[in-house]
């Protein structure tokens, strides 16, 4: 709860700093108290305490991934400083929106109550809307806006009806009282038809198939920060509040639900990945790929109670390349009209270690081994052959190899000098851009080569 | 007092909702005017409220209608950022036909 109520507060100053134009502090300010709050939770991570009866209850799993959207977060306003630079005089505005999303994030892993899962899911969503359209005179930004916001709406009051029949079934909002009701006796119909489209809300906002197809156009339009923030952290939000609400609803997991759910992974992934291969943009590649990314993390729904920390692990792994990606994508289509992979021709010679950087990114990804992205995918699959979902496996293994060649094709087309078309000039990167970078592709590393700093934190 | 859930059926309330809710699903996914979809979007979550403030009544508990603010205050924020976007749309295009938004595509 301090952390909720210090990134609020954060916020509400970074506002008043726009007042009294304090406007080139707003950046360092903002860094340094998420910096704080960060160390904060990550200090607290094993308290477990509810506020406000039941309203909102930290516990491990909501702590490590409060902390996770936090540093994300971190990132994410790092950037902002040379991505709004043509805009600089509304720049509070863009990083108190960056923050108020985060409470929405926040609000949405530690829910105790329905009410505070739907006002996190709404403040996540409407925030997003106004970023998406916030490049105003640029048509594809608006289009891209209109689209989600239309979408994200649906899916909101899918969820909220759905909110309403689990209400009907067991007079509560209360997790708690949830789980009690349901644990005896038989429920009407509607707490099974109201679960139901909870889940579906949520598929709609990970972008599982068949309710994806928002998804790329989203992504394509929106400012490529924008992107990067709804390809690492809303991602990574709905997934991990999708798992904590099968976690709590669905105690005991009923067959139908495990085939539908081993079903939309396989099709997530495969979907994702055979759409990803003909892509020529690279904001519609990273759409796709992520769409297929959202299909591993579903994996770890098939097995509830074990799967937290593999499912913690691969949402790290995912979101940290994710941001190194979109870094180097928002450096080199800088005030580029349309972010197509040509335009990475080369770069390995105009600027080396952004294509180093880029390489990491997209090998984690893929799941080369000592980046992280290959360990989350390895803990994913040896839980799933444990539980016996041998062809959930399959069909994941086959979908790596799948993703390396359009991960491996970017980074060939980097490394390659096709002479007409590349620009000789050495590019020249903002500092922020480059230590953004780097300190991503480290931390890949680090949690690739000692996977335990994570695990560890859920035992 | 009597509970004048139980006379009428909480069932006809429910059926009610779910006719009010498959006609806000149908209208965003056959209308093309922005407007007419974001009044079925109005209609959805409207529908959802009388749901619960039904279920509220039913099962004798205040909780639900509490909801239904939170609801309300919800919905209001989300159609304004919506209009502000199409304000945004029809200053470029100078139209507000979902179908003349087609500039992407893969």
């Amino acid at each position: 709860m301090n952390t909720l109520i210090a990134i609020g507060v954060l916020a509400v100053l970074v506002l008043i700093a726009e007042i009294i134009n304090l406007r080139k502090l707003v950046i360092p300010m903002t860094i340094i108290g998420l910096v704080g709050i960060l160390g904060y939770t990550v200090c607290n991570i094993d308290v477990e305490v509810s506020y406000y009866n039941n309203m909102f209850i930290t516990k491990k799993f909501s702590n490590a991934f409060s902390s996770l959207f936090i540093a994300l977060t971190i990132f994410l306003v790092a950037l902002s400083k040379d991505f709004y630079q043509k805009e600089f005089s509304k720049i509070s505005d863009y990083i108190s929106l960056k923050l108020f999303l985060l409470m929405g994030a926040i609000c949405m892993v530690s829910f105790g109550n329905m009410a505070m899962f739907f006002l996190g899911l709404e403040i996540l969503s409407i925030t997003l809307y106004i970023l998406c359209g916030s490049d105003r005179a640029n048509i594809k930004s608006n289009e891209a806006a209109m689209k989600y916001f239309l979408l994200g709406s649906f899916a909101s009051g899918i969820v909220l009806f759905g909110i309403a029949l689990v209400y009907g079934a067991t007079a509560s909002f209360d997790i708690s009282e949830i789980i009690t009701i349901t644990s005896q006796g038989t429920l009407p119909i509607w707490y099974s038809l109201g679960v139901v489209m909870i889940i579906i809300g949520m598929l709609f906002k990970i972008a599982a198939v068949p309710f994806h197809f928002w998804a790329p156009d989203v992504y394509q339009g929106a400012p490529t920060l924008t992107t990067a923030m709804m390809s690492t952290l809303v991602k990574v939000t709905a997934v991990a509040t999708l798992f904590k609400l099968s976690f709590h609803l669905l105690r005991q997991m009923p067959e139908g639900y495990i085939t539908a759910i081993v079903v939309i992974a396989i099709l997530t992934m495969t979907v994702g990945n055979i759409m990803a291969l003909r892509q020529e943009n690279m904001k519609r590649l990273l759409a796709y790929s992520g769409i297929s990314h959202a299909g591993f993390m579903m994996m770890a729904l098939t097995a509830l109670n074990t799967s937290a920390a593999n499912l913690f692990y691969y949402a790290t792994a995912y979101a940290i390349a994710g941001i190194a990606a979109f870094t180097v994508l928002m450096a080199v289509t800088k005030g580029k009209e349309n972010q197509l992979i040509q335009s990475f021709s080369g770069l390995g010679k105009r600027n080396p270690l952004m294509a180093i950087v880029l390489s990491i990114a997209l090998l984690s990804m893929g799941g080369i081994p000592i980046f992280a992205g290959f360990f989350g995918k390895f803990f994913l699959f040896s839980e799933a052959i444990s539980k016996g979902f041998i062809t959930l496996v399959i069909f994941g293994v086959i979908n790596s190899f799948i993703s390396i060649y359009y991960y491996l094709k970017v980074i060939i087309v980097m490394f390659t000098n096709n002479d007409e078309t590349a620009e000789e000039t050495a590019l020249s990167i903002p500092l922020s851009y480059k230590i953004v970078g780097v300190l991503a592709v480290a931390i890949n590393i680090i949690i690739g080569l000692c996977p335990s700093i994570l695990l560890n934190i859920f035992q | 007092m009597e509970n004048v859930i139980e006379i009428i059926g909480i069932d006809k309330y429910i059926y009610l909702s779910i006719i009010l809710f498959c006609i806000g699903v149908f209208g965003i996914l056959y209308r093309r005017n922005a407007i007419v979809m974001f009044m079925c979007i109005e209609i959805m979550l409207n529908s959802a409220n009388m749901l619960l403030v039904a279920f509220s009544t039913f099962h004798q508990d205040a909780e639900g209608q509490v909801f239904v603010f939170f609801t309300m205050a919800v919905a209001a924020a989300e159609v304004a950022v919506g209009l502000a976007i199409l304000v945004t749309i029809y200053r470029n295009i100078g139209s507000i036909d979902i179908d003349k938004l087609k500039n992407l595509k893969g």
